[in-house]
Formats: structure tokens, sequence, C-alpha cells
């Protein structure tokens, strides 16, 4: 009797250990990628798609335009000076456009950035389509340097009716910290990843 | 059977394994918890008394609203139901002891440095948590004071202490009933603490994520809540409120046991619709995991996330309207009487039900957004908090003293604690309704004149509330030191179940052989 109850007991709080476990372990392998997922998958929270966008179909729908007005923002303390060249742009659905921000580092030290990108309304974020963008990787200047960055986008044909303005917005973040403990040298990070401070290359899509 | 005694010395609190010395210690540890959170919203009350900055910096007004709440779910609530479980579970169920008793040991141990690592914070350069109880990030990662990695800690180590609280209390109801409690007999104290420890062992590893999440974006370079790496803010909302809401029905569901015995008890009649009363607990503690975003509806969802949170939160009042009805309807027709632990029941009755309306209200997502964040909320959860966990735990202090100590309480004091109690509380956080629906803002030490008499009105009430839990202590001290001897095993007439067939005072070990509970009727 005594030892069936203690089995029990055993058997319980064994069982219970492995929920403990499974719970811990939940958070990070479903709750943290299932954000993500929903987050890419519904387009909520304005969040752009990062991945390089492949044209499928080339049509341009000519009877209606949107307005694409661009904004740019820094966290903190980001020191950069960091602007888009033109402010808005109409375009027709289907249509590829290229548009570029200025970029400064004013410092008297090389610096890594990150732009993050936002898209208001955020129902429009899934429609909303770079075939080429900054915000792909982290944008090294070195101390006083300056470049334009490039972007191209397409807005899908199939954006709703009612949505006439895209805000297109980034962030820009200091990560230069985040490379610290890298090896190689700044000014030699800076000039492997210059590739990605260029104009878009228009005959690409 | 070779009973014996306690050991002697301060060796036996340290070493003991036996149910009723960890209740206690779990008692007091968590009043003395209590009045440490207490102390903390005496500041706040009186930085609030009158509007602009008087008595403390902005800086510590922040410290101590977030300490505040810290201390009272994590040190004073969430122990002393921990500390009535072990108790009463056993005498409740006809068990000698827990069923893990030296993990029991180490799981109240391990609380006292647990919280004193966190109060620690305070004296730290920077200062303590200040980035309120909820510590969303990126307040509580990029902005946070040094002393946020100590706050991790203690937060890791008293959810370990919850776990394996929760795991004994899970063990103990499966395997160490005695012959004939069937599951629908146990008493409801039992079956709501049998559901509490399902949601802690299912939600105090999310908040151990959370916190880990944090240390790791703090420390090891993670971007889990850093836009700048891809992570986002938002995600710290979702896992901690996954934590969160279920973790307030953690913190009231052990309540509604307590009142669930004392109300048929002071009726003299069995609680009615018992089983409604179960399903009712299971349905909540289900709903509990489908409601979480209801915290966020200003964050920016799709609007078909705000309508499902929405009806979800509000298809909670259906089970919650089945047990107060069921409250109710029991006291309706019965031979009341109104000793201090029905008064503390019945108002616990009435007040949580307001605060179940004012919930009601919050759950409307368009109405949300004007009382997020405002004292509305505050309002709103103290009334569920306060008038819930806390009145209910005092109701069940005064109703089991005179069974853990053989001695009975001086009723004249225990009856102007609550009615001091009532009136405080009321003071203190009724205008807070009003005020927050004008527009008073939480976790703000200054506010706009328009404001000024209801909060010094309920600076008042709060220091009136305050004062009557010090008459509390003092009514239990001297009921331990000079109360009324009582050897009457079922202290109150009308008291049902296993806990009152022993002896009273209950002795050191009770139900060294299991009791028959074939004939235990259901019953509250």
């Amino acid at each position: 009797m005594a030892n069936d109850v203690n089995k029990g007991i055993a058997v319980t709080t064994a069982k219970l250990v492995v929920v403990t476990g499974l719970m811990f372990a939940f958070v990070f392998v479903v709750m943290v990628p299932l954000y993500d997922v929903l987050c890419d998958a519904l387009g909520i929270n304005g969040k752009t798609s990062g991945e390089r966008y492949r044209v499928a179909e080339s049509s341009i729908d000519e009877s209606r335009t949107v307005k694409v007005v661009f904004v740019a923002s820094f966290n903190e303390d980001m020191p950069w000076e960091f602007k888009p060249n033109i402010t808005s742009v109409r375009v027709h659905p289907g249509e590829a456009k290229a548009v570029t921000y200025f970029a400064k580092n004013p410092e008297g030290h090389d610096m890594i950035a990150q732009a993050i990108p936002s898209v208001v309304p955020s129902r429009a974020a899934q429609y909303f389509h770079k075939t080429e963008c900054f915000c792909f990787n982290q944008q090294p200047l070195e101390a006083g340097a300056e470049a334009d960055l490039g972007l191209q986008f397409i807005v899908d044909r199939d954006l709703p009716k009612d949505i006439n303005t895209i805000t297109l917005s980034y962030t820009i973040f200091d990560v230069t910290n985040k490379f610290e403990n890298d090896t190689a040298p700044a000014a030699e990070k800076a000039s492997v990843k210059q590739a990605t401070v260029q104009q878009p290359n228009n005959g690409e899509t | 059977m070779g009973a014996h005694g306690p050991a002697k010395g301060f060796t036996r609190w340290l070493f003991t394994t036996n149910h009723k010395d960890i209740g206690s210690m779990y008692l007091w540890f968590s009043f003395a918890m209590f009045l440490l959170g207490g102390s903390f919203a005496m500041i706040i009350r009186a930085e609030l008394f009158q509007p602009g900055l008087q008595i403390v910096e902005p800086e510590f007004f922040n410290q101590m609203t977030t300490m505040h709440g810290l201390v009272m779910v994590f040190g004073a609530i969430m122990p002393a139901f921990v500390g009535l479980a072990n108790w009463m579970i056993p005498m409740m169920i006809g068990a000698p002891d827990m069923a893990l008793p030296r993990m029991n040991n180490f799981s109240f141990w391990i609380l006292p440095p647990a919280f004193t690592l966190l109060a620690s914070t305070l004296l730290m350069e920077g200062g303590g948590p200040n980035f309120g109880w909820t510590f969303y990030a990126p307040l509580s990662t990029t902005y946070a004071p040094p002393s946020v990695t100590f706050f991790i800690f203690g937060v890791h180590i008293m959810g370990a202490s919850s776990i394996m609280g929760a795991i004994n209390i899970i063990a103990t109801i499966v395997n160490m009933r005695a012959p004939g409690m069937t599951y629908m007999k146990m008493p409801l104290f039992v079956w709501t603490w049998l559901i509490t420890a399902f949601l802690l062992v299912a939600v105090m590893p999310v908040l151990a994520g959370a916190v880990t999440m944090m240390l790791m974006d703090i420390h090891f370079g993670t971007s889990f809540f850093n836009a700048a790496g891809g992570g986002d803010p938002v995600l710290f909302q979702h896992v901690f409120w996954f934590f969160g809401h279920p973790e307030v029905y953690i913190i009231i569901l052990p309540g509604f046991g307590v009142v669930s015995q004392i109300i048929p008890t002071f009726s003299r009649k069995p609680l009615f619709g018992y089983d409604s009363m179960v399903y009712a607990t299971a349905a909540i503690a289900f709903l509990s995991f489908v409601v979480w975003a209801h915290h966020m509806f200003t964050v920016g969802m799709p609007i078909a996330g705000e309508l499902f949170f929405m009806y979800a939160t509000m298809l909670i009042a259906v089970p919650t309207a089945a047990k107060v009805f069921n409250w109710i309807t029991t006291m309706f027709k019965g031979s009341l009487t109104f000793e201090t632990p029905m008064l503390f029941s019945i108002a616990f009755v009435f007040l949580f039900t307001v605060g179940g309306f004012t919930g009601m209200m919050l759950a409307i997502a368009p109405a949300d957004f004007q009382y997020h964040d405002s004292y509305f909320v505050v309002a709103h959860f103290h009334y569920t908090m306060v008038a819930g966990a806390i009145f209910s735990m005092s109701a069940a202090v005064y109703y089991w003293l005179p069974k853990w100590t053989g001695k009975m309480y001086n009723e004249t004091m225990g009856k102007a604690h609550f009615w001091i109690s009532f009136v405080g509380f009321n003071l203190t956080f009724f205008p807070q309704h009003f005020v927050g629906l004008a527009g008073m803002p939480r976790r703000i030490p200054d506010y706009n004149l328009a404001f000024a008499d209801f909060n010094m009105m309920s600076s008042i009430g709060a220091f009136i509330y305050g004062a009557s839990q010090l008459l509390f202590l003092f009514n239990v001290v001297r009921t331990i030191t000079h109360g009324k001897p009582t050897s009457d095993p079922k202290v109150w007439e009308g008291a049902q179940g296993l806990e009152w067939t022993v002896a009273t005072p209950a002795p050191y070990h009770t139900f060294t052989t299991p009791p028959d509970a074939k004939d235990v009727e259901k019953h509250g």
C-alpha cells in the first residue's frame, strides 16, 4: 500500500518535471519563432519581409496610382545624418521603382548601422515588396564618410483598393558594438560590406 | 504509532519536513512580505497625497511602484496561499503530510534569499527595478538599471520555488487522498488548489523563459526584444502576458476555494452547486490561456485579434458569474451568522464582483483605449487582488486559526479589523475609478490639480487600510499568546470536512493512519 503511494508520487512528479521542462522549451522553440512567422505571414506589426523579393509577373496596373511616402528616424543616440533623398513618389501597382536614402557618419570613428523598416498602414506591409534594400544588410561607414543607400520596391497589384498612401519608415540603429568582437579590423569589414552600399541595379529585375 | 513532537530549537524550522511547520513558515514569511510591500504602497500614497513632488524623487517613486507589485504578487499573495495549502490540504484529504516533504522544505527556504536579493537592489547603485512589475522590454533591458540582473536571478529563484510547491501539491492530491475521498468529494479549496497548481506548472516556466531572454539580451548579445537586431519588444509583452494572465487566476482561484469553505459553514447549509463550482474553476483556468492579449489592446493588433481577445475575455464572466451565483444561493435562506471569517467572505463576494464588472469594461477593446494604463486599471485589479486574494486570505486565517493554535481569536478585534479594512479599502480604491476615467495615468508621481481631492481621499484610505493590518497582526499574536483555549475539534458548529475531525489544536502529526472518507459528503 505505502509502496503504491510512493510509486504514484514518483510517477506524478516525474511527469510534472517533464511538463515544466517542456513549457520552458516552449517559450524558445515555439513562441518566439511562431511570433515571427505570424508577423511575416499576416503582415501585422508593419514588418516587411527581410528577404529579397523575386518578381513573378511584371504587368503593371496603370488604372491607379499609390503614393509612397518615405520617413527616417533615429534610435536613441544614433549620431548619423539619415534622410530620404525624395520624400514621396507616385507609383502604379506592379511598377518597379528605385529611390535612395542619404546617410553620413559625422563621427570621428568607423561605425556600422542597421536600418529597420516599418510600413503604415500595417495591412499594406505584405503588399510592399523590396527587390533591393540597404536594410537587408548592415551599413558600414568610415569616419566622416557619406553614401546614398539604395532601395528598389514594387507595390503588389493585389494591394487593397482603399489604400492610397503607404508610408515606409526606416529607423536607423547603431550596431557597431555588435561587431566589436569580430577579429577583422573595422576598415576591412567596411570594405567587404561596401558592395551593399551602392545604387541598385535597375536592370536587375 | 511512535508519534513524536517537533524538534527543539531553531534547527526545527531549518530542517523541518512537517507540512504544518512549513505552512506556518510560509504564512509568516508572506505576512512579512505583505508589510514590506504595504510600506512601499504607503510611500506611493504619501507622495500622491497632494499634487506636485513632495517626498520622493520620481526615480525612487518608479522603484516603489515596481517593488510594491513584485513583492505583493510574488512575496505576499502566492506564498500565503502555498502556506495555506501546506497546512490544510493534507488535513482536508486525510493525508499524513505532503507527498514530497524534503522538497517542501527546500521550496520554502529558497524564498527568503530570493526576496533578500530583490529587496537589496534598492540599495544598489542605480537603484532597484524601476520598470513596473510587468517589466516590459526595453525598459527592463536597454534602459534598465544595472541591478536588473539581481532582479532576474530573484525571479528565477521564486519561480523555481513556486514550481516545486505546485508539483508537491499535485503529487499530494493525486496520490494521497484517504480511501473514499474521490475527486468529486474533495473540498473545493483542494479542487481550486489542484487547478491552480496545474496553472503554475504550465506558466511559471514561461516566466522563467521571459526573464532568461532578458538576461541574454542584456549580457549575451541576443536580440529577442531589440529591434536593431531583428527582435521585437512586443514579443516580450506576448510572452509576459501568456504567463501573466494565468498568473492572476493563480492568485485568485485559491481565494475562491477559501470562501467556498467558509460561506457554507456560516450559512449552515451545504455549498450550492458543488459540481458546477468544480467545472467553473476548470473553465476559468482553461480560458485563462487564450485571453492574454487583452492586456495589450493598444499595441496595434489586427482587428481580428482585438475581437478574439475581447470575446474570449468576456466569456470568462460566464463561469465566474456561476460561482458568484452559487455563493449567494448558498447563503439564501441559510441560518447566517456573521463571525469575522464570514464578514470577510461576504465582502469578498461583493467586492470581487465589483472588480469583475470593471474587468468587463476593460475587456471592451475600443473602450480600453481610454482606460489603458490609467488609474481605472489600478482600481480594477486592486478590487480583485486586495478584496479578492487578501480578503479571502484574512478570512482563511480567522477561520482556521483556532484549529491551528487551539486558541480563539478576539472576535471584537477581528470585526474591528474587518470594518476598518473594508472602509479603508473602498476609500482607497473606489475614487481611483473616477480619476482613472478622467485621465489620470498610473505610475506617475504627480498629477493634474483636478484630481487632488480624490487622491487625498485615496491616500487617507490607504493609511487606514495599512494601519488595520497592524491590528490584524496584533490580534493573531495575541491569540497565540493569550487567546481563550478551545479543544472542540469542530470549532465552528456548521463546519464540515476532515480537518474538523482531528483534535484542536491540530496535533503535530495527523492522519498517520488514513481516515475512512467514505461517509464524507460533498461539502464546500
